[in-house]
Formats: structure tokens, sequence, C-alpha cells
């Protein structure tokens, strides 16, 4: 009994310590959906739609932009501002949105 | 409040949102919520948004004078006949389908002590925690007779896009081939830096097309283009040659309509067309509520969560925030102001602590029909502010129609963002 409670406090803060670092994903990720659409559902054509596609893709391609082996207009410049921590946080929150 | 109260009372405010999404405009006005959002704007749209879609148990109340969004950004280009009042406008049903109560009526006074915001119509809308996004008001008396010449359709600002936007059109379309059209800038701070350069650029294309003998002169009260200075100007020289002038350190301090005169300190300068933007402070109602802090002007916030520094309760957002270090008065940063709110309401109203959140700037700006210029920026919490990330951000390379594509998508991507 005491084991399962033990169990049961620890998963808790488990799974509430996740949904605090979920949060804190999905509010950085945010600021992506004025150009990528909310949740990363593209609106338009012109720019990539983030959400479903595959993490490590996402993270590779802001790692490239970031260190100027793939050229852009503006992603070189934004990906300079993150770490690969967020950058690979980010890229498993798009992952995970439906398309 | 006990729990089945609370479950009780966001239930109804789900069910009278729903109701407010069959019947329209015919809904009736809540007495409460728990957070009430004043003004429809980029900051206060995204915020209404991004709450319910974060957390839909929260009911939600938009206060909004007028029936449509009209986006300032991309209104320029309706000024040079390339875009259209219907492309920029775009109606609150999209919130109404989140669940948003959208409430169309003036917010004409805010009681922060019994948390409840009075309606010009009558009536109040008491809260748990309000959301003012009140985009500018004009210091009008900063510059000379500009009211009453305003009053006689003689000047005009069209710095909120609307019906000054449709008027401005009007009138450079009805001017004379040989006419001088007349730019005045206000000192920074202002809306949207880029934004005098980028209409600048879209009458001169106007002018060049259908009116060649015709000149736009640019009176800027700040030294030089606040801006994008380099694009702005390689832009100008390459494309608009003898149509646009561009003189700097010409503060407009007077306008008279009689004689279509801007005085500046040293000099009148007579025009056919009179575009002066006043200054400008943060909108009324944040006045009203003892939000404003600095210079009489802007609202300062603590930008973990964007509550006012002012009044506890209260998140200000947008272009009425006394801007953090090189943080732009623009569409994107309101639109990030909001998420910033939203996260920190939701996480307040469900006991948990607000962390502060990284923020991405971009502003795109037209120089011609298909060609745009950028500049962006990624801002994060240091202890005491947001400040720009070290070696992020930048402006474009060169003006290119690969920027203009990505502009018309930003704008299309960002109206859904902040409205749907």
């Amino acid at each position: 009994m005491r084991i399962s409670i033990f169990l049961f406090v620890a998963l808790a803060c488990a799974a509430s310590g996740a949904q605090a670092q979920d949060s804190a994903t999905r509010n950085m990720a945010a600021a992506c959906a004025i150009c990528h659409g909310t949740d990363g559902r593209a609106v338009t054509r012109d720019v990539v739609a983030l959400a479903g596609r595959p993490r490590e893709d996402i993270a590779a391609q802001l790692r490239a932009f970031r260190d100027g082996q793939r050229p852009a207009t503006v992603m070189h410049q934004i990906a300079k501002g993150y770490t690969d921590q967020q950058i690979d946080a980010m890229a498993a929150w798009f992952a995970a949105q439906k398309r | 409040m006990k729990r089945r109260d609370f479950l009780k009372l966001s239930g109804a405010g789900m069910a009278a949102g729903s109701l407010a999404g069959l019947a329209g405009c015919a809904s009736a006005v809540p007495s409460k919520a728990r957070v009430v959002v004043i003004g429809g704007g980029f900051g206060g749209a995204t915020a209404a948004k991004y709450i319910r879609h974060w957390d839909p148990s929260i009911d939600v109340v938009l206060i909004e004078r007028d029936t449509s969004f009209v986006s300032c950004p991309i209104s320029n280009l309706v000024l040079a006949g390339y875009s259209s009042m219907q492309e920029i406008s775009h109606g609150y049903d999209g919130l109404r389908r989140l669940g948003v109560q959208v409430v169309h009526d003036e917010a004409v006074a805010v009681d922060a002590a019994k948390k409840s915001v009075r309606l010009g119509r009558g009536g109040d809308i008491s809260y748990e925690r309000l959301i003012v996004s009140p985009g500018i008001d004009f210091n009008f008396a900063e510059v000379q007779g500009y009211e009453a010449a305003m009053k006689d359709g003689r000047v005009l600002h069209a710095w909120k896009a609307g019906a000054q936007t449709v008027e401005l059109r009007r009138q450079l379309e009805q001017m004379r081939d040989g006419g001088v059209v007349l730019l005045s800038v206000p000192l920074a701070p202002y809306r949207c830096p880029p934004g005098p350069y980028e209409r600048a650029s879209m009458i001169a294309a106007y002018l060049k097309q259908a009116k060649p003998r015709s000149k736009l002169l640019v009176l800027d009260a700040n030294p030089d283009v606040t801006s994008k200075a380099g694009l702005f100007k390689r832009a100008w020289s390459d494309l608009y040659a003898g149509v646009l002038e561009y003189r700097g350190n010409a503060k407009a301090v007077g306008v008279d309509g009689k004689t279509m005169t801007v005085k500046l300190e040293v000099e009148d300068v007579k025009g056919d067309v009179l575009n002066v933007v006043p200054p400008h402070r943060a909108g009324n109602i944040a006045r009203q509520a003892g939000l404003i802090t600095t210079n009489n002007r802007w609202c300062d916030v603590d930008w973990r969560t964007m509550e006012s520094k002012a009044v506890k309760g209260v998140h200000v957002l947008g272009d009425a925030t006394l801007s953090a270090p090189a943080m732009p008065k623009s569409g994107s940063m309101a639109n990030n102001h909001a998420k910033i709110a939203a996260a920190a309401v939701v996480d307040l109203l469900n006991g948990r602590a607000p962390e502060p959140v990284k923020i991405v700037n971009t502003c795109y700006s037209f120089v011609s029909q298909k060609e745009a210029i950028r500049v962006s920026s990624v801002h994060e919490w240091d202890g005491n502010t947001l400040t720009a990330v070290k070696g992020s951000g930048g402006v474009s390379a060169a003006r290119s129609e690969a920027e203009g594509t990505f502009a018309w998508s930003w704008a299309r991507t960002i109206w859904a963002d902040s409205l749907t």
C-alpha cells in the first residue's frame, strides 16, 4: 500500500513536471505561428507545414539554417536565437501536432 | 469559489459562447467572465483565441468597437491599388467559433478595485483577469490646427486602417498630375517603425505609374529613416528617383487646412494631399484605466506575464506598451505579447506559476508591387526585461520578390493565427 501511494505520488509529480515542460515548449513554439500557422498548420503553400513533420527532420533543418548550411531569406537569422535543447524540444512538439 | 460553481459558470460561459456563435450580434451581453479582453486587434484577438485554444474551460469575453478587423499591415498596398479594403478586412466569427463571446461595444471605464469593465451602451462585465490591448490614440495637440483640418477633410493620418485609408486612396486618385503629396512621420516611438517608409514607397509607386509629373515629399521628424534604412534608401534611389524626396529632421508642428500647408519648425511646405501622422500614445482606455506609466504615453509591463506595472490583475499588450529594448510596435509583436499573456493567464487561473516566454518579431515592408524587405528579431527574458538574443535577427540581404511572397504569406497566416 505504502509503495503504491509512493508510486502514485511519484508518477503524479513526473506527470505535472512533464506538463509544465510541455506547456513551456508549446508557449515557445507559438511564436512560430505568425508565419507557420497555429500549431504549425500552414495557412499558405509558401511556408513549410511543421505539424506532424518528423522531429529529426525539423531539428536537422533548424540546425542547418542556424549553422549557415542551408540558405534562407529569414530562417538563418531566427534559428540563431535558439539553443540545441530548445530546437529539439520544439521539433518534438511540432512533430506531435496533428497535420 | 467552489469548484462546482466554477464548473457551472464555465459551462454557462461555453453555452453562451456557442449561442453567440449562432445568434451573431443578437447575443445578450454577459455580466461576468473569467477573462475580459478589451480590443480586438492583433493583440486582443490573439489573446482571446489562445486562452480558449489552450484552456477551453476558461470563458472569455472580447469587447471590440468595430464589427470587422481591418489590418494595418498590407493597408499601404491599398493606397497604391495593389490590395483592397475587402482583402485586409476580417470578421470576428472565427473567434466566436472558438467560444469567445464577442461584444461589439466600447469599453469606457475600468474599475480595477471591483474588477469590472463599463460598456459604452451601459452595463458592466466583471472579470478575474483583464487584458487590455487598446492600440494607439493620437496626441493631436502636438500638431497645431490638426483636429480642425482633419474635421474639414484636409489632412489625414490613415494610421489606423479603415475609413481614412479609403479617403487617402481617394485623394491620391483625385490629385492632379504634377501635384505634391506630403507624408509627415512623427518622432519614434510610433506604431510600425518601417510603416511610413513602406507607405512612401507605395505612394511613390502609384505616382510614378499614374501621375508621373507628381512628387512625394517625406517629412520625417526623425534624423533619418528609423527602420531598414539602407534597404529603403536603395529602393528609393533605384525605383523612385525624381518622384520621392526624403528630408530628415523635419518635424511637423502645425497644419493649415485652408492653405494646405504643413508647418515645420523652420519653414512651411505646401501640398495637394496632406498625410500627416501625429505622435501617438497608448489608446484612450489605457489612460482612463490608469495603465499609462511613462511620459504620459506608454504602459510599462512585466514582460514575463504582460501584467501592468501600475494595476494588478490587468495585462497590457501591443503598441500601447512601453517597448522593451529593440522591440518594435508591430502586429507580430502584439500577437506574441498576446501569447505571453494567454500563457500567463491560463497558468494563473489554474494555480500554476507563469514562466517567461521567448518570442519572435518579423516585419515585412513592400517597396514595390512585388518586392519586399524584412527585419526580424528573437527576444528572451534576461531576468529584467525581454532583450534581443545575441547573434540572432537581422534584415533582408536585398529587396526581392521572394520576400514579397513571404510577406503575403505572413499576412494571411497572422490574420488566421490571430482571428480563427
